[in-house]
């Protein structure tokens, strides 16, 4: 019997040798998480309506994804890959160094993150300085001069005499998730600079600019809930005191247990998010490498599924699942972009 | 009698009730912790379960739709490109909004969502079967959309039930409610699907396959390779520093967290060897490296477990070293290897960390056909699941831990029974 084993591992050794470097015949993917949902959706639906396997979709994270796919050519590398923001030059230094020149830029849609409550608590109306004070880990001192104090606030009224006399409790994504880049991105730096002072020091000293716009609070007031939105949720619905920094998409699959937050006086709707009057949004993205069009098949035709009406458009089946879809103009550039797959220029 | 030992026994006597009181203590000290384990797990279980047991029904509408051929471009039959792209979901939405008349583009839109976008496919499906269903009216359960589903396993009948329809929509469920026609029916989609995005097509075939796949890798690699060294280690290795420090080493694996594998396995196999990511392939060498020292281990306990007493009589008789392994140690060593094996299986079978730095957290429809296709595992099913917005995923993923759960339990029962049966004592 030990002899069958043996020759039977020698076999699949030599069967999946001989395989592995077989042509890839599926798309592989990688990337953000918060673009994983609506890239698998079309992934699906393109595989359940050509005649093209299904592409491969992976959760990486969007700095995760961009290094897999900077790591070179060929159909061991990604063909695309989802980001919850625009490539950074260095990314694009990366990619060059590896011989991927040519990258095509697709925008798919808004995101809007959102600071919401349960159902059971009063909606709050804050601002981006609310924000800012109350998550920051340093905060101008109170008396209104430019010195710099540990964060001081306890509730939410110290800070703003309109806000109910509740404790700060935020619960929030880890520091490795695009989605707490891009609320401290837009929510906490966006109230930061509202002080003239520390505005100033952008142009002065911008790595402590960035040191303190970015800096969330250690001291239990903000509190790390993991990377699982779904939990953040269920934490909420237990302790309404509470508010949690999720994904808009999130927010409305749960509509009938948890509220958004006004922030600068918009309520996180479809519709604040997608004419771009509620701050705190982000653009997704997806990357796609040039070199692989015509070598691995079907890439051409998910493109167009992707930005096909049916899917990017006002009632297509990503704004079910929690997408905002752009602009009537923005729509179009990217409409261009796919079609004649023009690269992005090399900054 | 003397006085003395009159005292000696009074003493004793004396501290009975405390030694007593201390025996018992002590026994109920290892009852209350026997007893709190147990109410983990029940509460474990019942928070799964309860969760968990409403993913194996599912809400459907029984339909009598009419399959025009002419709304599906379809002349003839014989054309497959026509019969595979027809426009099933227009036909099914068509359908509805001539049944049901709702007013408006809202509520129009509104009724399109309260059917599965698999609708189409499941229609698609019937044709392609039966090709003279064309032009024919057929009753058909159509699969109804998470929400709908959510509803009614869930909300209806509690007027409280807070919920994501609308109005119109619950008046359009309670009148299908009322003529019988939504009703739920045993989750077979559930078995039969790979993943997806719509909860109510999202099943945990492809993630099953793939866990078979990847432990069939992992089986016939550190079967073979663990009782081999083990045999070596044990039997033919001379006792020297060198197989000490091998020896060491081995037991050191045994408990390197599992991820580290998973760091190793990107290094070597994907990076050096080329293997692709994603696939039951790399997946199966990665946990062949995590089970190989628990093979190994419990592997040499069992062959040390047989007595010399059988060796040397095989010796004496004229045996070879190496008949005397094969056809006497190995046979009676072999239950305790198997029982090793079958528990490093089941832990494999657990593992998610070191499968996330070879690409297998990965959204996968294509049901895995070999160990070189795209797949994942059951395990990181369900993290995949429990990290969907859809709430319906939420009694998927309990569903998906039950059946992940139910494998453990087949497979540790198994090894016991084994150990039972083969077992031999001297």
């Amino acid at each position: 019997m030990k002899k069958a084993l043996l020759t039977g591992a020698a076999l699949l050794a030599t069967l999946a040798g001989s395989n592995a470097y077989a042509e890839r015949d599926y798309i592989s993917i990688v990337g953000s998480s918060t673009v994983y949902p609506f890239s698998t959706v079309v992934a699906e639906r393109f595989g359940k309506s050509s005649s093209f396997p299904t592409p491969k979709v992976e959760s990486t994270g969007s700095g995760g994804g961009m290094k897999l796919f900077c790591s070179g050519v060929g159909e061991a590398t990604p063909d695309i890959t989802n980001a919850s923001r625009a490539i950074k030059s260095s990314e694009i230094e990366l990619c060059a160094k590896n011989g991927i020149t040519d990258i095509v830029e697709v925008m798919v849609g808004y995101d809007g993150i959102v600071l919401a409550g349960s159902n059971d608590a009063p909606q709050f109306e804050l601002s981006r300085k609310d924000i800012f004070l109350a998550l920051a880990k340093v905060v101008p001192a109170t008396d209104g001069s430019d010195t710099l104090i540990d964060n001081p606030y306890k509730t939410w009224k110290e800070i703003n005499p309109a806000l109910p006399a509740k404790k700060i409790e935020v619960l929030g994504p880890p520091p490795t998730s695009g989605t707490r880049d891009a609320f401290v991105e837009l929510g906490m730096e966006g109230g930061c600079k509202k002080f003239p002072f520390i505005a100033a020091m952008k142009k002065t000293d911008k790595s402590k600019y960035k040191a303190l716009c970015h800096g969330m609070r250690e001291d239990g007031a903000y509190v790390e809930a993991g990377e699982n939105d779904n939990l953040i949720v269920q934490k909420l619905v237990a302790n309404p005191d509470a508010l949690g920094i999720f994904g808009y998409s999130f927010l409305e699959q749960n509509e009938d247990k948890v509220h958004g937050s006004i922030i600068e006086g918009q309520a996180p709707t479809f519709d604040a998010i997608s004419d771009g009057s509620y701050p705190v949004s982000r653009s997704l993205f997806f990357y796609v490498k040039k070199a692989h069009v015509g070598v691995i098949p079907g890439i051409e035709e998910f493109l167009a599924e992707f930005i096909s009406d049916k899917a990017m458009g006002e009632d297509g089946y990503l704004a079910d699942k929690g997408m905002i879809p752009m602009t009537e103009k923005e729509y179009k550039k990217v409409v261009d972009t796919v079609e004649n797959l023009k690269t992005i220029a090399a900054k | 009698m003397t006085n003395s030992n009159l005292t000696t026994r009074q003493k004793v006597e004396a501290s009975m009730a405390r030694r007593r009181a201390s025996e018992t203590r002590f026994r109920l000290y290892g009852m209350a912790s026997v007893l709190f384990g147990m109410l983990c797990l029940v509460v474990l279980f019942g928070d799964i379960f309860s969760k968990g047991y409403s993913a194996f029904s599912q809400t459907v509408l029984t339909t009598e739709i009419y399959l025009d051929a002419d709304y599906l471009e379809i002349s003839t039959t014989s054309d497959e490109q026509a019969l595979m792209n027809a426009n099933y979901e227009g036909l099914v939405k068509n359908h509805f909004k001539t049944e049901m008349q709702p007013s408006g583009r809202k509520e129009r839109r509104q009724l399109y969502s309260m059917i599965s976008a698999g609708a189409g496919w499941q229609i698609q499906k019937e044709i392609l079967a039966d090709t003279s269903l064309i032009g024919q009216t057929i009753t058909i359960d159509l699969i109804m959309d998470d929400d709908v589903d959510q509803w009614f396993k869930h909300d209806h009948g509690n007027d409280d039930g807070s919920t994501r329809l609308s109005e119109a929509q619950l008046g359009w469920l309670d009148s299908w409610v009322e003529s019988g026609d939504l009703h739920t029916r045993f989750n077979t989609t559930f078995f039969v699907n790979g993943d997806s995005r719509e909860p109510e097509l999202a099943g945990i075939r492809g993630a099953m396959t793939g866990t078979f796949l990847t432990l069939l890798v992992t089986f016939l690699l550190s079967f073979p390779i663990g009782v081999a060294a083990a045999i070596y280690l044990e039997e033919f290795a001379p006792k020297n520093r060198l197989t000490e420090i091998v020896e060491i080493n081995i037991n050191n694996l045994a408990a390197v967290p599992s991820i580290t594998f998973g760091l190793l396995g990107l290094a070597i196999f994907i990076n050096i060897f080329g293997v692709s990511r994603s696939t039951p392939l790399v997946g199966g060498l990665v946990l062949t490296l995590m089970t190989l020292p628990t093979i190994i281990i419990s592997g040499r306990a069992a062959i040390k477990a047989v007595p010399p007493s059988i060796r040397e009589a095989a010796l004496g008789l004229g045996a070879s070293k190496m008949q005397t392994v094969f056809h006497h140690v190995l046979p009676l060593a072999l239950p305790g290897m198997l029982t090793g094996t079958i528990i490093g299986m089941a832990q494999a079978l657990g593992e998610t960390a070191p499968l996330l730095m070879i690409g297998m957290i990965a959204f996968v429809v294509d049901v895995p056909g070999f160990i070189n296709d795209p797949s994942t595992v059951l395990p990181v099913q369900i993290f995949l699941w429990s990290d969907s917005p859809e709430r319906a995923f939420t009694e998927r993923t309990s569903g998906a831990i039950m059946v992940l759960l139910g494998f453990l339990i087949i497979m540790n029962t198994a090894a016991v029974v084994l150990r039972r049966r083969l077992e031999r004592r001297w």
